[in-house]
């Protein structure tokens, strides 16, 4: 199994998804991130997904799984640089990814989670 | 003409290779990104599928030529429980092994082709078939 790593940069974790994702994996990366945000006390989780050519519903989930656990050890986390054919086939499995941030690129994901800790005051 | 491969779903890292083998031979045969990465995701699916509710299986993956315009088929076969109501196996939602339910559903829509056949104690085996446009 990979494991995928998490970088640190300033009270952001960014996750930079470069591999073929396996389900265990994607469990492993949903522990490390829960860790790694009390041990850092981060505030924000970005997953860069730029290099990833398909979500299923396993790794959709994913994503969810991590958006709900961040929030409830106060991080938001934004999903960045989801491929269009990624987006078409994710809608047409029926799978809407509620519940979780996206943006376009990291420079806007950074900018979103200043802006909600902004709103949060 | 490349021949059908077959190759075994019996891992996690199967599923990965799986996934892969479809992914090239799809973009070889002239799909779309777009349709590359509909039938590449139906065939993860239906790769879990086969390994969480079966144990394992194995999928045929077959180009087909010939015709108007070049398709890819892909087979996945397993001698799991089976399915006992194949209909409401495939209503969205519908889960046995505590996923979200849209494996079977979810593939249907991504694949031009969609055909299951099982039976209690016989097993499953799904065909998806996509077509070039």
């Amino acid at each position: 199994m990979e494991r995928v790593p998490i970088l640190k940069l300033g009270d952001i974790l960014i996750v930079s998804i470069q591999i073929d994702l396996d389900d265990q994996s994607v469990l492993a990366l949903q522990e490390d991130l829960a860790d790694m945000v009390v041990s850092s006390g981060a505030r924000g989780v970005i997953i860069d997904i730029t290099a990833v050519e398909i979500v299923d519903s396993f790794i959709g989930r994913m994503f969810s799984t991590i958006a709900a656990m961040t929030r409830m050890l106060d991080a938001e986390t934004v999903v960045v640089g989801m491929r269009p054919a990624v987006a078409i086939t994710l809608v047409e499995l029926g799978l809407s990814l509620g519940g979780v941030r996206t943006a376009l690129n990291l420079e806007k994901g950074v900018a979103m989670l200043e802006h909600v800790r902004g709103a949060a005051g | 003409m490349s021949a059908p491969r077959e190759l075994p779903i019996a891992t996690n890292g199967d599923v990965v290779v799986v996934r892969q083998q479809v992914r090239s031979l799809a973009a070889e045969i002239g799909l779309s990104l777009v349709d590359q990465t509909k039938i590449v995701t139906a065939a993860s699916e239906l790769a879990r599928n086969a390994l969480v509710h079966a144990g394992g299986g194995r999928v045929l993956i077959e180009v087909l030529e010939g015709g108007r315009r070049p398709g890819l088929r892909l087979v996945f076969s397993d001698e799991g429980p089976g399915i006992p109501d194949v209909e409401q196996a495939l209503t969205e939602g519908w889960s046995t092994a505590g996923g979200l339910g849209l494996g079977l559903s979810g593939s249907r829509r991504l694949v031009d082709e969609f055909d299951l056949v099982s039976a209690p104690g016989e097993g499953t085996r799904v065909t998806v078939t996509k077509w070039a446009r």
